[in-house]
């Protein structure tokens, strides 16, 4: 069992929903970042999704590119995100970590070598943009195997022949896209989201969570109130981006995880 | 598979796009269903006439194939070695083979009832091409260029205007060809029902790195031809430039298992493959990665991060290169060089003097290798070079370099 698998388990007997929040490793730069990252948890995050920087992130609007571009300026690596995870496991054991972004870094670090240094780092699961179910050999099974959840996207253009593809060598928990389009862009809409968070769910057991085209506090609670939780990226990323204190951002992040857990 | 591979380089993709190692299917979950549907309508298409009949009736009217295949005698005279003939390509319709590509391409959004199509570019001459095909056929087009490409291909983004193209000028990144295409797969991730994207080079997930030699094979299966014709043989050498490397792929594809055919594919080295990697010598200077659906060569740093490139040519301005030809380049059917700024630039003006053509930066670069290795030839060894572009985009580029200032109507050299 995961971290990942420890922490629904517990909500759900809680009865609460899931707050995901998303920043991105290094950004602005490394201090900064890890103070982010530590103060979540208290800000009410159930789990961190930590954006690996990427420089042709292909699938994020203009907020998480700028915010890659600012990590990767700032010295950022796989590396030294590896690092960030290690030096927030130092004080906290139990917040999940995802580790989201695109396969290259990863690839080209080696496989083998990259799933033994990010569970040492205390990295729990990954989501890999890039990876769909066609090429679970790369790096989906492989993670299983290591102990690591890999968590798979499904979109609305994931129909119902697809969906058990999808779902296939899911663990920790599915990502519903809500939108077609990129991160930071649309609006997610509970009433388009409910019906396809149903459709999954009666396909699996793992706890749904939706992101994309969530930015604010009442966004957070009706997606988080017809699912099993919800994720905001952009929006916090953004408030980073524009150089407000850590303790805004923070602030600014309790509100979302408070919309969530009211839902 | 593994047999017919063995027996034949003609036989790839595998069922899941993989050439070797390279090539695959790394997009989003989002656009996978859009891709399978995609490859499931051209395998449909391939087999079915009515499509070619399609095709080869505008291949014939509209874009005027076949193109000729011409014996280059003072280039030839010149050089004192091998014969060299040039594939003709740049006498297309819209001036390059992108068209050859891009008919077929639209050809099948129509069949898929797509009204919206998306397209990169780097130099133009696919955006140019796509703009062309969907003014013909009536159709939404919108081309994303870097915004640097913008600036030094200025004529090219007038003719794609002129032609009812909407052209996005690309911001991120170093706003090169990469980052069009980043930007044209965002687009296509945001409009999923309606948009078709059509990708202007043998790059991409699969199906595109197949389907666009398909469909620019056209320009080798007529230089095997017009060479049987010219010379009773098959050419002993095919040169071609690459950047994504489609004008290659289609020149070679056909002549893959014609094991006496040397095959030289001619990257671009810019300021020269070096350290400072001011160059878009994937295979030379790169090394396997993934981006932009598929595995590949790449020039990537330490850490897996994608490099800019650096060319001259904005066509070949790419830091990656179509997953066949790393495969060739692994198995070692075809060779892979390097041809700098200045070494590309010499040969357009060598090619503008003694043969009356003024070529394309592009295939300046593939001239450039001919020059280099034609006078220690001998000469009855035939050399078969795409002349894959004409060069009118580029001459301000070239006016540049050459210290001509173009702003002075009468025309003086600038010092």
């Amino acid at each position: 069992m995961t971290r990942i698998d420890a922490k629904f388990a517990a909500l759900n007997t809680a009865g609460r929903k899931a707050f995901v929040a998303y920043v991105m490793a290094g950004d602005p730069d490394f201090d900064t970042s890890l103070d982010v990252v530590k103060g979540l948890p208290s800000a009410g995050v159930d789990v961190i999704e930590l954006g690996l920087p990427f420089t042709d992130p292909m699938a994020d609007g203009p907020t998480i590119q700028l915010a890659g571009q600012r990590a990767l300026d700032a010295g950022m690596t796989l590396e030294r995100t590896l690092d960030l995870a290690r030096r927030f496991r130092e004080t906290d054991d139990t917040t999940p970590i995802v580790l989201m972004g695109y396969y290259n870094p990863i690839y080209n670090r080696g496989v083998d070598t990259f799933l033994v240094d990010a569970k040492a780092a205390g990295i729990d699961g990954l989501i890999v943009v890039d990876l769909p179910p066609e090429e679970d050999e790369e790096l989906c099974i492989p993670a299983q195997a290591a102990g690591l959840n890999f968590i798979r996207l499904a979109t609305p253009t994931t129909d119902d022949k697809r969906l058990p593809r999808v779902l296939q060598n899911t663990s920790g928990f599915v990502y519903y896209v809500s939108i077609t389009g990129i991160t930071g862009a649309g609006e997610a809409d509970s009433v388009d989201v409910a019906p396809e968070v149903s459709r999954i769910k009666s396909k699996t057991d793992l706890p749904v969570i939706v992101g994309f085209g969530i930015n604010t506090p009442e966004k957070s609670r009706a997606i988080a109130s017809v699912a099993d939780g919800a994720v905001v990226g952009s929006a916090i990323v953004s408030q980073i981006g524009a150089g407000k204190p850590v303790e805004e951002v923070l602030a600014f992040v309790k509100t979302l995880s408070d919309g969530a857990h009211s839902a | 598979m593994a047999n017919d591979l063995f027996n034949s380089f003609m036989s790839g993709p595998d069922e899941n796009g993989r050439f070797g190692i390279f090539g695959g299917r790394f997009v989003s979950e989002t656009l996978m269903p859009l891709i399978l549907e995609l490859q499931e309508e051209y395998e449909k298409a391939k087999t079915d006439q009515t499509f070619w009949d399609e095709m080869n009736d505008l291949w014939t009217h509209y874009v005027g194939r076949p193109s000729p295949l011409y014996f280059a005698e003072r280039l030839t005279e010149r050089l004192g070695g091998a014969k060299v003939y040039l594939k003709r390509d740049e006498l297309n319709h819209t001036g390059a083979h992108k068209i050859n590509n891009v008919l077929g391409q639209i050809i099948l959004a129509r069949r898929m009832g797509k009204t919206r199509i998306i397209a990169e570019t780097g130099a133009g001459q696919h955006g140019v091409a796509t703009a062309t095909v969907c003014a013909k056929f009536g159709l939404k087009c919108i081309v994303y260029m870097g915004a640097h490409d913008v600036q030094r291909q200025a004529p090219n983004v007038f003719r794609m205007r002129l032609l009812g193209a909407e052209v996005i000028p690309v911001t991120s990144g170093r706003g090169t060809l990469k980052d069009a295409m980043n930007d044209a797969l965002r687009d296509w991730v945001t409009n999923v029902r309606d948009t078709f994207y059509c990708i202007g080079t043998v790059a991409g997930p699969h199906p595109y790195p197949a389907m666009v030699r398909d469909f620019q094979s056209i320009i080798g299966k007529e230089a095997k031809e017009q060479m049987m014709a010219a010379e009773g043989r098959l050419p002993d050498t095919l040169i071609a430039a690459i950047g994504g490397g489609s004008n290659a792929m289609g020149l070679f594809y056909p002549f893959l298992d014609d094991k006496s055919v040397n095959i030289i594919g001619v990257e671009a080295g810019g300021r020269g493959v070096n350290e400072k990697m001011e160059h878009c010598a994937s295979l030379t200077g790169g090394r396997p990665g993934v981006l932009h659906g598929n595995r590949t060569y790449l020039l990537q740093d330490d850490d897996g991060q994608i490099l800019e490139g650096y060319s001259i040519s904005a066509g070949l301005d790419y830091p990656g290169i179509g997953p066949e030809h790393s495969w060739l380049h692994e198995v070692g059917r075809a060779q892979y060089v390097s041809i700098t700024d200045k070494e590309a630039l010499e040969a357009f003006q060598l090619s503008c003097e003694c043969e009356g053509i003024i070529p394309a930066l592009e295939p300046s670069h593939a001239l450039a290798h001919v020059m280099k290795i034609a006078p220690e030839l001998p000469k009855d060894h035939l050399i078969c070079m795409n002349m894959c572009g004409r060069g009118d985009k580029d001459i301000f580029t070239v006016a540049k370099h050459l210290g001509f200032d173009m702003s002075d109507t009468e025309g003086r050299t600038a010092d």
